[in-house]
């Protein structure tokens, strides 16, 4: 105790001090709700970290328009319910000047109508495309949807000569979005869907289904939709079953744990990623490759941890709205949203981003790179 | 097709012998106490969980696997001694609760400790899958088949031949004619927390490697296990492991035949028939409530 308040007395002697003029003024507010816990952990948890990582470099590097950024951030737990109420004290209680997070889709589809109400700029972190379609007036997103996912999986399948392949996708919120998608997409690829089979998110043993799947005549391929350990007990029953056929999983399961989980039953498996997971594989003439070098090595060093694309998609959250205050020259909700909406050419950690009035992803498919797991580690597909 | 059935014939036992592990610790604290240990599951996560640190950290396999059952061990007379005497003489009901409660505290601790990922423990004798008639099957379900039934038999001698077991069965029966006989009672229920929570470690090292584990992995195998102990009739050994075996088998067989999207609903809406026809399960003792 003691302690503390010699540690306020001490800070708060040093900033009447030191106080330089730049900061005299007021912070800028930046509210966040993430799922550092729960189901979603995996995901909130290398969020919060690149919050807090890059919100500390700003601040150190002078701030933004002179002002330092104060994180104010909730963690909802993985629950949509608490997510509504903490938005609701984040525009009412902190007033906050932008909001940056909802981990989930669920979580995000919770907090849009307080944003909306409150005319508040919102940059979402999670995947569905139900957020921006139709299009919100203040709701904006980074991570990739899972439609491009499915987009990119059938052009891959494509250049192979696949036109039949079996769906396996898990029950959860993701998965049955991203089955969703599939089969709205699927005709537009000339793609057909021969099997379409589901499981549980904690499900042990799935050679049920993959049997089923094989032995449907016609499967050139299976194509996985769910994220966490489910894809990685398909795979490796996938291994065990020694099922012939190509196996893609979704970007769900871009994450080192994956690779370490399924074992060898996962060499040859391909899934599209952002380009962060290959970042040392990259061409040196490619434009994201100085961004997802540098932000590697930044989180790395700090965390001794390896990066995943959604502490990826905090830091293009986080960059796209540092942009926007400063082409907005003020905090003003309304233009700050207006240079959210005007982004163009912003390179993060996702893809390019070029955003527009009809498109508050601005991403486009070469955004997804076609990865394959080879020896286990990630390779970029030929 | 016959393999194809065979496949699905696997799939359901690999998952059922999951369930039945998961069952038998159920089964042995009901027995002893009247008490449903919602904590079982968390019994489960901390045997695979600490096997899984173990091994990572350098200790050889059986070794990681008698430290995993010791500690989780452990645990269990913790949350006897902590949590459960000190309740005394309340109601089974209270007794219940206190057990959720001590499943969300093991939770938080497995979170903290272990981390928020998953892991996957490596499979005792390789992951060559055995193959027979075209369809597969992995080495790590027959381990887990025969520690269930090692188990079953282990529980039978235990509460017929010894008597730990036999004071173990007279305390849940009638406490107070337990007391009178001079069985220490208190005693009684620490050594079946004891047991249940080293059964479930076992049960959690011997499914890791299939179930893969994390901190959140007894949440489900709990849930199952529960299920299954009802099915078969709580109390029951034998009860506990045919639960367990029939859900995973119905599991597979509407995946396979029905369809995988209600691959969860089928078991559980013949569980619901079959608890309303037999509302002890099916291998559960003919006896009216105590009141």
């Amino acid at each position: 105790m003691r302690r503390t308040l010699l540690h306020t007395l001490s800070g708060l002697v040093m900033a009447g001090m030191l106080a330089a003029p730049a900061f005299a003024q007021a912070p800028i507010k930046i509210g966040s709700v993430l799922s550092v816990t729960g189901p979603g952990s995996f995901l909130g948890d290398p969020e919060i970290k690149t919050f807090e990582l890059y919100i500390e470099k700003i601040n150190a590097e002078g701030g933004v328009l002179g002002r330092k950024l104060q994180l104010i951030n909730y963690d909802d737990g993985t629950d949509a319910n608490k997510a509504n109420g903490f938005t609701k004290r984040l525009i009412e209680e902190d007033k906050v000047d932008i909001i940056i997070g909802g981990t989930t889709t669920g979580s995000t589809m919770a907090m849009v109508p307080l944003v909306e109400k409150a005319e508040i700029p919102f940059i979402s972190l999670a995947g569905a495309v139900v957020i921006i379609e139709p299009v919100k007036k203040w709701v904006f997103k980074t991570p990739h949807t899972d439609r491009m996912a499915a987009e990119k999986v059938f052009e891959d399948m494509k250049k192979r000569g696949i036109t039949k392949f079996g769906l396996l996708s898990e029950n959860s919120g993701f998965g049955q979005s991203g089955k969703k998608e599939t089969h709205a997409v699927a005709g537009k690829y000339g793609m057909q869907i021969v099997a379409d089979e589901m499981y549980g998110p904690k499900d042990a043993d799935v050679t049920t289904q993959l049997t089923k799947i094989k032995n449907t005549p016609g499967v050139q391929a299976i194509f996985v939709f769910g994220f966490g350990q489910g894809p990685a007990v398909v795979t490796k029953n996938y291994g065990q079953l020694g099922i012939a056929v190509p196996m893609y999983q979704s970007h769900g399961v871009a994450s080192e744990q994956y690779i370490k989980l399924s074992g060898k039953a996962a060499d040859g498996v391909r899934l599209p990623a952002a380009a962060l997971l290959v970042a040392n594989a990259l061409p040196g003439s490619d434009a994201q490759k100085p961004v997802v070098v540098g932000y590697e090595k930044a989180y790395k060093d700090r965390f001794k941890q390896e990066v995943s694309t959604f502490g990826g998609h905090a830091y293009d959250g986080l960059m796209i709205a540092v942009g926007a205050f400063k082409r907005a020259g003020s905090t003003d909700k309304a233009k700050v949203r207006d240079a959210i909406e005007q982004t163009k050419g912003f390179v993060g950690t996702g893809g390019v981003v070029n955003m527009s009035p009809t498109d508050h992803l601005g991403l486009d498919l070469s955004a997804f790179r076609m990865l394959e797991i080879r020896n286990g580690d990630w390779t970029l597909a030929k | 097709m016959l393999s194809q059935t065979l496949q699905y014939l696997f799939s359901g036992l690999t998952n059922g012998a999951i369930y039945a592990l998961a069952a038998l610790g159920f089964s042995l604290i009901y027995n002893a106490s009247g008490v449903i240990n919602f904590a079982q599951g968390e019994f489960i996560m901390l045997g695979g969980v600490s096997a899984v640190m173990l091994t990572s950290a350098g200790v050889p396999l059986p070794l990681a696997i008698f430290l995993a059952v010791l500690i989780t061990a452990a645990a269990g007379l913790l949350l006897e001694k902590l949590a459960i005497e000190p309740a005394g003489n309340a109601e089974v009901v209270s007794l219940i609760i206190i057990t959720i409660g001590a499943s969300i505290f093991f939770q938080g601790v497995a979170q903290v400790v272990f981390g928020k990922g998953q892991r996957a423990l490596a499979p005792f004798t390789g992951d060559a899958p055995i193959m027979l008639a075209g369809a597969s099957l992995l080495p790590q379900s027959l381990w887990m088949i025969g520690t269930g039934a090692v188990i079953v038999l282990a529980l039978a001698w235990f509460f017929e031949r010894t008597r730990l077991g036999k004071a173990l069965l007279a305390t849940a029966h009638n406490r107070l004619a337990a007391q009178l006989v001079g069985i220490n009672t208190r005693h009684v229920l620490a050594v079946s927390f004891v047991l249940s929570a080293a059964l479930g470690a076992i049960a959690g090292v011997v499914s890791a490697p299939i179930t893969l584990t994390s901190y959140d992995v007894g949440i489900m195998l709990g849930l199952k296990g529960f299920v299954a102990a009802t099915l078969g009739g709580l109390g029951s050994a034998v009860g506990a492991v045919a639960g367990g075996l029939i859900l995973g088998l119905m599991e597979a067989l509407a995946a396979g035949y029905i369809s995988s999207a209600y691959k969860d609903a089928v078991p559980f809406v013949l569980i619901i028939l079959i608890l309303f026809f037999m509302p002890r399960g099916l291998f559960g003792a003919r006896v009216t409530e105590r009141v």
